[in-house]
């Protein structure tokens, strides 16, 4: 086989490349030498991004399972296999991020022998162990059916509605864990984030992102294996993630306008930059685009409502887990190269998977458009895209 | 009873004796450059603060609701009855959390090591139990680093203010704050000029209470969330099955209406 060099394929390999001299540095010299993390920033951008982002992003699982299984609305039902893998990727990819920022990843299985029932990283940890097991269960079928073993698939067909519920139920407690961690900080995250809403808040946010991710991955792999859109799918995502931003952002505003922070934050502050950065992309501008029927119904708009409006969660998160302690510490942190090349190297990888899955396993339903995948038309703008279309070849 | 440290500032003379005895009793490194440094780190669990000729000591405040014990999710930290508390490396996985929960930023880390420790004040706990002083206040020549404990030393601190209303400002630090400390301070000038965290922030309130409110609602919403979940999957899934067995029936009369 001979392999083309494209310009995404040799941005993919540049960015492994640095990823792996960043992992030698992380094993090698420590944690001290790969981050700009300290006793000052004890948690950096692979906990801001890495962890929470990566959690939130992989959403789409639980959300979608929701929709299809347990609400039995069918419709959507040609989105489950695409955002179940999604989320096995996702968990698999977080459990990576882990070992990197983990000072002692060796010691992880102390998790289950040393446990501390106060502790929510205790509970986001058994929570995240058990889910990932619940998702290899739903993923698996893909896998099965592609060597056609049709008895196992019956089984786990028969335990589905117990993988449906304890998914979702997993999925309910980690999400809104992972904003119970900063409320045994009340001293040192910034108020425009430190809140008793937290979990409420992480919750809500990661359905909306859930739809959101779900309407951004199908059309990408659209765009990337030339499949046919289904519009009507995407539209009724369209509406629900709607209504779960209009349901967020009331969530925002009563929680602000109890605790007295109206005022402040129209303030010009270094905070409220970021929070104003914040909810224009995640509520304002979906919102608004999302509110005329014309975009609701094009999926252009709806794909790029959907980015626009996961980029605002992106900047919650990382708003939480490190602007809101700039102030307190009185210092800023800004990751070291090192740092990001280990982030981006893990995303490269999730595309490079999903990549892979999709090509060998029936993740998208038989169909009859793969010829106007050899017509491709114009070379697509999106790094994702490209490296998606071409890491299987 | 629960041990404390009462630190009168005003009887300090900075001779850094403390510091020097805390490095011999934990195996720090202690030289003429560690002793020039104004901050704790992993090699330096206490400090001795200059401003203005007025001094003042850092160090891990024990908690009576510690809130690196309640974040760490291996337990690696535990609060001792006698009031220490101490850290179990092998037990930790190195996550962070106990640096970030604590509010008074005590918790330092080995970040150029391999296989690196968490590291703060553990009120040296082989001392306590054994029934001697720390190290640091053993060595303090002019007793204003105290052993004893946690009741006595509060009143004798209630004392010293009575009887000098002019030295001191009218508080014990680490007498409410976050529930209580094992480490109280005493002093003319306040504490959070020196970087201590501000009373009125972080609250009387012991910090695992923040989190423990959420938690402890966690067994009871397992059941019931389950329970709600599952009911509405036998509904919406008993709804299909009512509507299958209807088309069946209706295609059934359907063909027998034919057939007649
Ligand atoms: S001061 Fe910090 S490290 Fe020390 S016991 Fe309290 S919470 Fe733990
Ligand atoms: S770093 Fe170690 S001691 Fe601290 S919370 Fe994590 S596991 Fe516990
Ligand atoms: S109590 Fe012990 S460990 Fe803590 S500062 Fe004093 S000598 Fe060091």
């Amino acid at each position: 086989m001979k392999i083309k060099l494209t310009f995404w394929r040799v941005v993919f390999i540049v960015i492994m490349g640095m990823g792996l001299y960043s992992t030698f540095v992380r094993y090698s010299h420590g944690l001290g030498a790969v981050s700009n993390m300290s006793d000052r920033f004890p948690w950096g951008l692979w906990i801001g991004f890495d962890c929470l982002c990566g959690v939130m992003l992989a959403a789409g699982g639980f959300c979608v399972i929701g929709a299809v299984y347990l609400f039995n609305i069918q419709r959507l039902h040609s989105v489950v296999r695409p955002a179940v893998l999604t989320a096995f990727l996702g968990y698999l990819l977080f459990i990576v991020g882990l070992l990197f920022d983990l000072g002692r990843p060796w010691y992880i299985w102390h998790q289950l022998i040393y446990m501390n029932p106060h502790s929510v990283m205790f509970e986001v940890g058994m929570c995240v162990m058990a889910y990932t097991t619940v998702l290899f269960f739903e993923f698996l079928p893909n896998v099965l059916e592609r060597f056609n073993l049709k008895a196992p698939i019956r089984w786990i067909k028969r335990i589905y509605a117990v993988l449906v519920v304890l998914g979702i139920l997993l999925s309910t407690l980690h999400q809104s864990s992972l904003g119970s961690l900063y409320l045994i900080m009340p001293s040192e995250l910034h108020p425009f984030w430190y809140t008793p809403a937290l979990p409420f808040l992480f919750f809500g946010s990661a359905i909306a992102v859930g739809l959101a991710m779900t309407i951004f991955e199908s059309t990408q792999s659209a765009k990337a294996f030339g499949r046919h859109l289904e519009l009507p799918v995407l539209v009724e995502l369209g509406g629900a993630l709607l209504v779960a931003l209009w349901v967020n952002a009331l969530l925002r505003f009563e929680d602000y306008f109890h605790r007295s922070l109206l005022g402040q934050i129209i303030k010009p502050s270094y905070e409220a930059y970021f929070l104003w950065l914040e909810l224009a992309l995640a509520f304002v501008i979906p919102i608004s685009m999302l509110s005329f029927k014309k975009v609701r119904l094009s999926p252009n708009g709806l794909y790029l409502a959907s980015v626009i409006s996961l980029l605002g969660f992106i900047t919650n998160r990382l708003n939480v887990s490190l602007i809101g302690f700039e102030t307190y510490v009185g210092h800023h942190y800004i990751p070291k190269w090192t740092e990001f090349s280990v982030t981006l190297m893990i995303i490269a990888m999730g595309f490079a998977l999903f990549g892979v899955a999709v090509k060998h396993l029936p993740i998208f339903p038989q169909e009859n458009h793969v010829v106007e995948q050899r017509v491709r038309t114009k070379p697509e703008p999106l790094v994702g895209t490209v490296v998606l279309g071409h890491a299987g070849d | 009873m629960s041990k404390a440290l009462l630190y009168d500032a005003t009887m300090c003379i900075g001779c850094k004796q403390c510091e020097v005895a805390c490095a011999e009793q934990n195996k720090l490194p202690y030289d003429d450059k560690v002793a020039a440094e104004s901050v704790q780190s992993e090699h330096k669990y206490t400090v001795v603060m200059t401003k203005n000729d007025k001094f003042m000591r850092r160090l891990c405040m024990h908690c009576e609701h510690p809130a690196c014990a309640s974040a760490c999710p291996v337990g690696a930290f535990h609060k001792t009855k006698e009031g220490p508390v101490v850290y179990d490396v092998w037990k930790c996985i190195g996550c962070r959390y106990c640096m970030v929960a604590c509010a008074f930023a005590q918790p330092k880390y080995e970040w150029h090591s391999l296989n690196p420790r968490v590291r703060k004040c553990i009120m040296c706990p082989d001392r306590v139990v054994a029934g001697k002083q720390t190290a640091c206040a053993e060595i303090c020549p002019t007793g204003a680093t105290k052993f004893g404990d946690r009741d006595d030393l509060i009143k004798e601190a209630q004392d010293r203010i009575r009887q000098n209303p002019s030295t001191y400002l009218p508080r014990i630090y680490g007498l409410h704050e976050v529930g209580g400390t094992c480490v109280l301070i005493l002093s003319s000038v306040n504490v959070e000029e020196y970087g201590y965290p501000a009373s009125n922030k972080i609250g009387d309130t012991p910090m695992p209470e923040y989190t423990g409110r959420v938690m402890e609602k966690i067994p009871d919403f397992i059941p019931v969330w389950s329970l709600v979940l599952g009911g509405i999957y036998w509904i919406s899934h008993r709804r299909q099955e009512v509507a299958a067995a209807e088309t069946a029936e209706r295609v059934e009369d359907e063909g027998n209406r034919s057939k007649g």
